[in-house]
């Protein structure tokens, strides 16, 4: 069996390497357009949504059905981890890619460039499309030309369990520095850790980042950022909590150990997206569900900030059955479908008309992450934007685990920017 | 003679057995030869995501990539980057290897006599190699999780603190190491216990009589009459071990920081995490690992033949 699994990997990444590179095998897609202007055959949709939310999705999507009863919908659940290696895969080697894929909005543009996506200017795929947030539109965006419908909208807040922070008698913290003072009392007085720290996903070390200021790259003016005064005071920020043992952290399961602290109610506090409200109402720590609170994600010394983060509708640009998978795409991001993720699952939408509508409105989590969407920070939306968090993944575990000082950090952090990113100073 | 009537006669007599291992010849042909060129090929290019040649459904997309020389291999070698893993690979492999072997050897001499469940016993040992090796891992994974994992329940239990199995460097270390002699055990039992059977009881008797020790006579009958099955388990697990990604990629996927990074692992981190995926440099690291590899086989094989000529 030891033979057996190695043989496979290595095969696996031989013929991934030669299959990628010369491109052979054949797309299997057995949808055929439409017929006589009805819209038919198969629309295979790969769905990255986590466990909490995947049974509404799928129903979302199945619903496609009932207006266009000859198209069949293939709802098939990728797991985030995966999804853009998976896409890739099948993308780049033209054999079994989903018509429809949701994108990680630091995936789209990455996508784009390397000629997988469908541009969906002027086509039905693209619904009244002044109705989406401006903030939401930006990641859809690639070198003057629109690859994604917005579907959902996001950035992160600080998660907390109203009760401990009473019982220990603090406010919730506005910066990192009175987090880590009220984390004694929080101690002391009611025995959790006052934070956990996602120290596993670089995603998490931005607000640390943006809250001094700084910012990975900045695209415009291709000048790598990281690597200055900001980047420095981030990693620092970072070390002092988990030494202090203001937090708690791990270097690999962040997601279920984080969300399981928070459900246990052995952390006070997480920095968290709205995908795990459904998660985290779900622990006994939020039997009562208003014990869940959630406030702006705290400052660092100069700022503050979250990345605006969520999720695009896009089409393949090699999908047989374009027309299908435009019309899905519309109907996923339409206000009506983004309504019901909302009174579903209260994740945040991106056309400003559904705001309008009453649930909506009333919906506590919208009402919280609302502003802090319009208030987050828009990442570079440049091709290579996804490989900028591998590099600050290395380094944070270096900084939390006492092997890299946090100048060392931002220094090499850097020095990986240069290698992916040719032409920036 | 020409050389046609040469090939003619060749094949003439010996057409028979050309026809018997044509099949074998085409398919390590098919599913080794090509990729392994083809990976030579694209680690002389800078080739990556963006410039190979691709099939969008109806678009075609020609390649632009260009042919580079060494200059790969340069990059790769003036980099303290590749210096370092393979340090860290080295010492992997050695550990595991060396601690593998060990282990196996003491447990098939164990099982190697005749005592009460020795079927049991070994089958149960065997057990490891019997689970896909990707299940071991998760397992191994859930009860390493420092703060919901088994391990660390159990030491609370005994009044330990917790261990940070895969979030301390040097316990992630110690955590990989552990979980690939756990699954490479098996494979050296059986084939240390196949070795074992196979060496003549008279042998020992003989050396009894004499009055050999337990020692002596395991030193100079059991580990020469291993010799043949112990090198070749030597030198199969360290090339196994050596690119043994699933356990380093499942476990730690290289963290915390770079601390568990193997080359191979390094080598997909190129391929398949980078964006664009960069082909190239991921082939010249596939490379330059299958020429480390081929090296240390003919100086093993080397050394062992000159040894063998003391015994």
């Amino acid at each position: 069996m030891r033979r057996g699994i190695r043989g496979v990997t290595v095969t696996a990444l031989v013929a991934g390497l030669a299959l990628t590179a010369s491109a052979c095998g054949s797309g299997g897609d057995d949808g055929n357009g439409n017929a006589g202007g009805e819209l038919a055959g198969t629309v295979t949709f790969w769905d990255t949504s986590n466990d909490a939310e995947k049974a509404t999705y799928r129903k979302l999507a199945e619903g496609f059905q009932k207006e266009h009863p000859k198209v069949h919908v293939q709802y098939v659940n990728v797991p985030f981890g995966d999804a853009n290696a998976k896409f890739k895969n099948a993308a780049g080697g033209n054999s079994g890619a989903p018509d429809v894929m949701r994108t990680e909005v630091a995936w789209t543009a990455d996508f784009a460039n390397l000629g997988y996506l469908a541009p969906l200017d002027g086509t039905p795929a693209l619904d009244k499309p002044d109705d989406y947030l401006p903030q939401a539109v930006g990641s859809t965006q690639f070198k003057g030309k629109t690859y994604a419908a917005p579907q959902v909208i996001d950035t992160l807040g600080l998660f907390y369990n109203k009760k401990i922070l009473k019982d220990a008698g603090v406010e919730v913290p506005k910066t990192f520095t009175e987090l880590a003072t009220a984390a004694k009392k929080i101690k002391a007085k009611t025995g959790a850790t006052a934070l956990y720290l996602r120290g596993d996903d670089p995603y998490w070390f931005l607000p640390y980042l943006y809250g001094e200021g700084g910012d990975m790259v900045n695209a415009r003016d291709k000048v790598i950022e990281i690597d200055d005064g900001a980047g420095v005071k981030a990693f620092k920020t970072i070390k002092d909590l988990v030494d202090s043992k203001a937090a708690v952290t791990d270097a690999t399961d962040g997601q279920e150990n984080q969300l399981k602290a928070l459900k246990d109610g052995t952390v006070a506090m997480a920095i968290d997206g709205p995908w795990d409200i459904e998660g985290a109402r779900a622990g006994k720590a939020f039997k009562d569900k208003e014990n869940l609170g959630v406030a702006p994600v705290p400052g660092g010394s100069s700022a503050q900030g979250s990345p605006q983060g969520g999720w695009n509708l896009s089409v393949y640009a090699g999908s047989k059955n374009l027309q299908a998978a435009y019309a899905f795409v519309k109907y996923m991001s339409s206000a009506s479908v983004q309504q019901q993720t909302t009174e579903k699952l209260s994740l945040l939408p991106t056309r400003k008309s559904v705001y309008d509508v009453p649930a909506v409105k009333k919906n506590e989590m919208v009402k919280f992450f609302k502003p802090a969407v319009d208030g987050a920070v828009q990442r570079p939306w440049i091709a290579e934007g996804n490989s900028l968090f591998e590099p600050i993944k290395v380094q944070m575990n270096k900084v939390l685990t006492g092997s890299a000082t946090p100048e060392q950090a931002a220094k090499a952090t850097g020095d990986a920017y240069r290698k992916l990113l040719k032409d920036y100073k | 003679m020409t050389l046609a009537v040469r090939v003619r006669r060749a094949l003439g007599t010996h057409w028979y057995a050309w026809t018997m291992v044509a099949p074998v010849v085409l398919v390590i042909g098919v599913i080794i030869g090509y990729p392994l060129v083809r990976g030579v090929f694209l680690s002389l290019t800078d080739a990556n995501e963006a410039n190979v040649e691709r099939n969008i459904g109806v678009n075609h997309l020609p390649a632009t990539y260009k042919f580079t020389g060494l200059d790969n291999y340069k990059a790769v070698l003036t980099d303290g980057v590749f210096w370092d893993r393979l340090g860290w690979t080295v010492v992997w492999t050695v550990g595991c290897v060396g601690l593998t072997f060990l282990i196996g050897l003491t447990l098939a001499n164990m099982l190697n006599r005749t005592l009460r469940g020795r079927t049991f016993y070994r089958l149960a040992l065997i057990l490891p190699w019997a689970i896909p090796a990707f299940i071991s891992v998760f397992t191994w994974r859930m009860l390493y999780n420092e703060k919901n994992g088994i391990l660390n329940k159990l030491l609370a239990g005994g009044g330990i603190d917790a261990v940070p199995w895969l979030n301390d460097p040097t316990w992630a270390k110690l955590s990989v190491i552990a979980v690939n002699v756990w699954l490479g055990v098996p494979f050296m039992l059986v084939a240390l216990l196949g070795g074992l059977t196979s060496i003549p009881g008279e042998l020992y008797e003989a050396a009894e009589m004499d009055g050999a020790g337990p020692w002596q006579r395991f030193r100079n009958i059991t580990m020469p009459g291993l010799r043949a099955v112990s090198s070749t388990v030597i030198l199969l697990s360290t090339i196994w071990t050596f690119n043994m990604f699933p356990v380093i990629f499942l476990l730690t996927r290289g963290g915390p920081g770079d601390a568990t990074e193997i080359l191979v692992t390094y080598a997909y981190r190129l391929s398949f995490v980078d964006s664009p995926r960069n082909f190239s440099e991921s082939a010249a690291w596939g490379v330059l690992i299958l020429v480390l590899l081929s090296v240390v086989a003919v100086v093993y094989r080397r050394a062992l033949r000159k040894q063998g000529e003391v015994w």
